[in-house]
């Protein structure tokens, strides 16, 4: 790998999991170790939780509940917004209601295996003992889970699993289980014992002599940017597949926290790991703002193809069984239709790009009902996935129920973050990361409903076990704006903000996004090559250096300007999309979701190299212009043992 | 940040003022008037049995009761209860009014109804002016002071309140208010003491028409009678 | 798609081959709380019948942009109907003529030629934070008044110690799928958050887990929605036909049902 890109520095690795006794131990082990902190002292420790959704959520209520002081950070205006909202499908975990084999083990195992191989054991351990306890919570606030006719939980088997572990509330589990956290929140805001930040966004970390200790964030409603100070500073800010511009993220999820807390130092875990979900509604225009996803399960009744010929530009319904190619079927007689999210996505992509795509510019391909309409009638098929349909013929203004759906994939969830031990500490002391904004769990590949089952473990179970070690050393020396560190951060954040505004270009914030999004999007992203990566990593300067010298930014700082807003955004995703490519490409080889056309094996499928990636690629941001270094984690495969994926 | 930040907040109302309980104190005091309203309209329709029936009929509610209780004593209590309905409804629904009006003052330039039905759209000035005809109605047949016929028995004075098109006509309006008012009123009422739900919503509506319906029904039928010479 | 403020004139609109519609827009102009706002007509051309409504607005708002004109403020995020955070009055209907959020209104929706009315959620629980933005607080501080179940982390027993009833548990569901838009308070003619609050109450309501604060949760919460200003209920209903989840006037009526309970067993709101 040539090193005018990275060097590489000192390998790290996890210190804070009991290795010394068997897996299933570790976590009751750990508990055990930590210290604790005295109720009486925790009142006068300070815990700063940016983030909102089923991470910073429950976190924020759980420690809340604990009695240590909170202050609770989001942009949006209600905590209830957070972008966890929108999961569909459900949330894993090993109850085995059903009796049909499933185990904290299995799941395990299973988590391991669908991460292919690049996650850490012991985390993905944890997560699965923990999960039992999660849906225990969730029943108790009044999540209103769906449940069979003896008033028992449903579950179903999603995402390729097996068993049946997913717990759901019909397509909208991520909203309910958002709102049992937001409640448990606003509960001990009226308590007192959260102070709330409605419409404030975090914009840099405050570290003094090693450890964080506050934020520098922006109320986005008066503009005024402030210092905040705390024992610990937690971050559970979400995923940045904004990078892409359109993904199925909501508009305002961002890279900000972790980016600027990682040129703090903190190191960045394996950025190019990015989940392509394969059913979502394609494209339609150049004034497109944002993708939506369809539930996952509709390829469990319809079956997806395009035309044999390219350029057949008939009307689907008009094109013969002989003239169609199933090729998921085709290709994978096994699975068929169900093959995992990354293998459906990538050969949706091989069929566009061999020209014979449906829609507008050929990035389409069907999703037929037809057979299952004959098979199940149309009242079966509007009871199972009514809403799915509907919400297709809103956006796209055509009926599915007449005509086969189009799908294409979309940038839907980021495996990367910052990068974080057994105890969820990032590197630098004092800063917790929880949620999809860590690295943790999911290796290169995310199993579908196991994102929630993440945050929630983080939130309510992990973070508050393990921030007590940290806190047990504190309350630390009493900080405060005039600290020199925190007059240099929120200096730093008032430059930016003013040169934002000072260059008064030609070029609007979104096209650079666009432009960004659309080059991200063609050359790191369902497939990846050293060429393609050469060429995002000579243009991105290129878009970096012309936003600089040539944005408009209207308005000014000190009012709600969400121009403004994006302008940081943006500028942090470009910083973060070079990262991102630099990793992709030293990375040489296909792994989950990262599929390096380089690396495949002669059938097309991702080839593994474990004997020369089987570790977590750590990054360190170095000042401006030199490269970044690369800290490499070694990962070891104990319980479960590394084998090639094939679902042929 | 947030705008209405808790130091803008007012304070604490007493506790039994809500808004749903001023809602309450509005359908439990039209329930009370309906009532009246069903007794008082079986008495008018003794219009048809003649005058001396009428008058009679106008004399038994003065005098019910007795000897037990001295004369009045009904008619009193019932006027009391009536104006402690009227009262109670009436503050419960001007407090509302104001509530409404302090929660919207800048209004929308352009606002269009999507579900609400005219009967809903006027109950608070259609309550108004059946409340304005409650006040005329009694000066004209139970004091007389507006009735052309004034001294005359009660009979004479209802006869000739009916015979002038225009006092017919704004008894009429009022009714159709009424009317009106009842049928948002009733399903109104059950909604705020909690009674309807999904399956029950068509009843109750139905229920609510049919009732007003004949109700004012029952109530035109002597004006019409007196205006067309049925009743002289 | 190009735009033209009144008195500029559009600059690509004549020349380029127009497939879309030319829409009249009259938008709500308000710099921040404290003054006073109007509506300012801008024309835009050529706008797609596929574009979302706030698609139509970014387009419309990057024109601005680049004229060196403030673009128009609204709240947005998720842009797939769930977050609750958009919402505008469109042409005086909450979330427009469809019952949907605005993020999910197409522009198929509207004709070549209309003019479109664009005005922010009118309360004054709601104040204005910049033109089509309104600050909604008021609906997390009802919740706080008692919009939860009292479960620490951590103290809940296994998930099937207490079997629910399925129709008790879809029922809940149904309430439980407000996404605290506002639109029930900004359709309502008098203002009133009743919608919104109902279905809380009745998602924990039905629940056996929500029994044991029942009583204290709708009288606080009630209490509470009359402290931050918003109107009460008359029953009109235009709350449930602009609520894009479709949350029912049944919900309003089971909170009344439930206050009467408490109030008659004693419960009073904490002040
Ligand atoms: C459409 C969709 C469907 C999904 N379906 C599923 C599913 O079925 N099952 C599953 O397991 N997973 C699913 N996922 C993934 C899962 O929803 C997410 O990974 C998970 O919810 C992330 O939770 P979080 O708490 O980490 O972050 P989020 O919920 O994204 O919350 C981020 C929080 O951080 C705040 N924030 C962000 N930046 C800043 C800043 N700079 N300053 C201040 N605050 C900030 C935000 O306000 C917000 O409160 C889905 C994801 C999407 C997009
Ligand atoms: C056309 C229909 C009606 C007729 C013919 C009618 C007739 C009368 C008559 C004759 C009296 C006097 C009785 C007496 O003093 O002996 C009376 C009294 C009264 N009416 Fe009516 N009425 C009608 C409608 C209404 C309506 C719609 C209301 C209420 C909304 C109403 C409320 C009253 C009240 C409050 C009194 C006074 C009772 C008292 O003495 O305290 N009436 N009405
Ligand atoms: C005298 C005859 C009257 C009767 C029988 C009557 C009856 C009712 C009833 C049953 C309700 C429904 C209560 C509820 O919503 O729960 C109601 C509501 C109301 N009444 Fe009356 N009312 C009468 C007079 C008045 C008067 C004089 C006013 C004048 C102010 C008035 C104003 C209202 C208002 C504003 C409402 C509530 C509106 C609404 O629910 O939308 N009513 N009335
Ligand atoms: S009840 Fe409906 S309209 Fe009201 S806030 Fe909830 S979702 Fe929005
Ligand atoms: S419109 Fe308003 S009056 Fe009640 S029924 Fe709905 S809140
Ligand atoms: S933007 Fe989330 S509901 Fe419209």
């Amino acid at each position: 790998m040539p090193l005018d890109l990275f060097t590489e520095g000192d390998p790290i690795a996890d210190t804070k999991a009991p290795t010394d006794v068997p897996i299933g131990e570790r976590w009751s082990t750990r508990r055990f170790r930590a210290r604790l902190v005295n109720p009486a002292n925790r009142r006068k420790l300070t815990v700063i939780v940016v983030g909102t959704g089923l991470a910073g959520g429950s976190a924020a209520a759980t420690l809340g509940e604990a009695g240590y002081k909170v202050k609770s950070f989001w942009y949006q205006d209600s905590p209830r917004r957070a972008h966890s909202v929108a999961a569909q499908g459900g949330i894993n975990a090993a109850k085995n209601y059903r009796n049909d084999g499933d185990s904290v083990h299995r799941l395990f195992y299973d988590t391991v295996k669908g991460g292919d191989f690049r996650s850490r054991e012991d985390n993905v351990h944890r997560l699965a003992e923990v999960s039992v306890n999660i849906i225990d919570q969730c029943v108790a606030q009044g999540v209103p889970f769906a449940r069979e006719y003896g008033g028992l939980l449903d579950n179903r088997s999603f995402g390729g699993a097996q068993v049946s572990r997913t717990f759901y509330a019909r397509g909208q589990t991520g909203q309910q289980l958002l709102y049992g956290a937001y409640q448990a929140l606003e509960r001990q805001i009226a308590a007192g014992t959260v102070e709330q930040h409605a419409r404030t966004e975090m914009l840099d970390l405050i570290v003094v002599d090693g450890r964080a200790r506050g934020i520098v964030a922006r109320d986005l409603v008066t503009g005024e940017v402030s210092t905040h100070f705390a024992d610990a500073v937690v971050l559970a800010t979400g995923g940045y597949g904004n990078v892409f511009y359109l993904s199925t993220n909501a508009k305002g999820s961002n890279a900000t926290a972790i980016w600027r807390a990682h040129k703090k130092g903190a190191l960045f875990a394996n950025p190019c790991y990015t989940q392509i979900h394969p059913t979502c509604i394609p494209v339609k225009g150049d004034y497109q703002s944002k993708l939506t996803l369809m539930s996952e399960s509709l390829r469990n009744d319809g079956r997806v193809w395009v035309p044999k010929e390219r350029g057949d530009d008939r009307d689907p319904r008009e094109i013969p069984e002989d003239d169609r190619d199933y090729y998921l079927e085709r290709i994978y007689p096994a699975f068929g239709n169900l093959v995992p999210r990354d293998i459906a996505s990538r050969q949706a992509k091989n069929v566009c790009d061999e020209g014979r795509g449906v829609g507008p510019g050929g990035l389409g391909v069907y999703l037929d009902f037809g057979e299952a309409m004959q098979r199940l009638g149309r009242k079966a098929i509007e009871a199972k996935y009514g809403n799915l349909f509907d919400m297709y013929a809103q956006i796209t203004g055509e009926d599915p129920y007449e005509t086969p759906m189009r799908i294409y994939p979309a940038v839907h969830y980021t495996m990367g973050g910052l990068w974080v031990d057994y105890d969820l500490q990032s590197t630098i002391p004092g800063m917790f990361v929880i949620g999809e904004a860590n690295f943790s769990d999911h290796g290169a590949n995310r199993l579908g409903a196991s994102a929630l089952m993440q945050g929630l473990a983080d939130g309510y179970f992990v973070l508050p076990n393990t921030i007590n070690d940290y806190l047990a050393d504190g309350p630390f020396e009493k900080v405060g704006e005039s600290h020199p560190a925190a007059a240099e951060a929120m200096q730093g954040v008032q430059s930016q903000v003013q040169k934002l505004l000072s260059v008064n270009g030609t070029r609007s914030v979104a096209s650079f996004h666009r432009e960004l999004g659309k080059l991200m999007w063609d050359m790191c992203g369902m497939e990846r090559s050293e060429e393609s990566l050469r060429k995002a990593l000579d243009r991105i300067p290129e878009i970096r250096q012309e936003f600089w010298t040539n944005v408009k930014v209207s308005g000014d700082w000190h009012s709600f300007n969400q121009t403004l807003e994006h302008a940081g955004r943006v500028a942090d995703f470009i910083e973060l999309a070079e990262l991102m490519c630099i990793d992709a490409l030293h990375r040489n080889e296909s792994c989950g979701g990262h599929f390096r056309a380089e690396s495949q094996t002669p059938e097309g499928e991702a080839l593994r190299d474990d004997e020369n990636y089987a570790y977590v690629a750590a990054w360190e941001w170095t000042p401006e212009g030199a490269p970044p270094v690369l800290h490499k984690e070694n990962l070891e495969y104990e319980y479960v043992h590394l084998a090639q994926r094939s679902y042929k | 940040m947030t705008v209405t930040d808790s130091g803008q907040r007012r304070t604490p109302k007493a506790a039994k003022t809500n808004s749903v309980f001023k809602k309450v104190v509005m359908a439990v005091s039209g329930i009370v008037m309906l009532l009246y309203l069903v007794a008082h309209v079986v008495g008018n329709l003794k219009v048809f049995a003649g005058r001396e029936s009428f008058n009679s009929y106008s004399e038994w509610i003065r005098t019910v009761g007795e000897p037990a209780v001295p004369s009045y004593t009904v008619l009193t209590v019932v006027r009391i209860v009536l104006i402690v309905a009227v009262v109670a409804h009436f503050w419960a629904a001007v407090s509302l009014w104001r509530q409404a009006k302090r929660a919207r003052p800048d209004r929308y330039v352009t606002k269009k109804a999507v579900a609400q039905s005219y009967a809903s759209r006027t109950m608070r000035w259609g309550g108004v002016i059946v409340l304005l005809f409650i006040v005329w109605h009694i000066l004209d047949l139970t004091t007389g002071t507006v009735n052309p016929d004034g001294d005359a028995s009660p009979y004479d004075r209802l006869v000739a309140s009916f015979s002038n098109p225009f006092s017919t006509a704004f008894y009429v309006l009022a009714l159709i208010l009424l009317g009106m008012h009842l049928r948002h009123g009733i399903w109104s009422a059950t909604q705020t003491l909690g009674q309807s739900n999904k399956r029950r919503e068509r009843t109750v509506n139905a229920f609510a028409i049919a009732f007003s319906t004949v109700l004012i029904a029952g109530f035109l039928l002597v004006p019409f009678s007196v205006l067309f010479g049925l009743v002289d | 798609m190009t735009i033209t403020q009144d008195g500029s004139r559009s600059t690509a609109g004549a020349a380029s081959e127009r497939r879309g519609m030319n829409l009249t827009l009259r938008i709500w102009r308000q710099k921040d709380p404290t003054v006073k706002g109007k509506m300012v007509t801008y024309k835009v051309s050529d706008v797609s019948p596929d574009m979302s409504f706030l698609e139509m607005l970014d387009v419309l708002n990057e024109r601005l942009i680049l004229d060196g004109d403030d673009p128009v403020a609204f709240d947005h995020d998720c842009r797939e109907g769930i977050c609750g955070m958009c919402g505008v009055m469109i042409n005086g209907m909450a979330h427009g003529p469809q019952q949907t959020t605005t993020c999910q209104l197409h522009m198929r929706k509207f004709k070549d030629g209309d003019t479109i009315d664009v005005e922010p959620w009118r309360a004054s629980a709601f104040p204005v934070i910049k033109d089509l933005a309104v600050d909604r607080s008021a609906l997390d501080r009802i919740i706080q008044s008692g919009g939860y179940i009292s479960v620490p982390t951590g103290t809940a027993p296994d998930a099937h110690a207490v079997p629910v009833p399925k129709k008790d548990s879809d029922a809940a569901f149904d309430a439980a799928t407000c996404i605290g838009c506002g639109a029930c308070v900004a359709a309502c003619p008098n203002a009133s958050s009743m919608l919104f609050t109902a279905a809380k109450v009745t998602h924990l309501g039905l629940m056996p887990q929500g029994q044991p604060e029942r009583n204290d949760r709708v009288v606080n919460m009630v209490a509470q929605q009359d402290r931050e200003g918003f109107g009460g209920c008359t029953n009109i209903g235009e709350c449930s036909a602009a609520c894009p989840k479709g949350i029912s006037m049944e919900n309003i009526s089971r909170l009344n049902h439930d206050l009467l309970g408490a109030l008659r067993a004693g419960a009073r709101p904490k002040s």
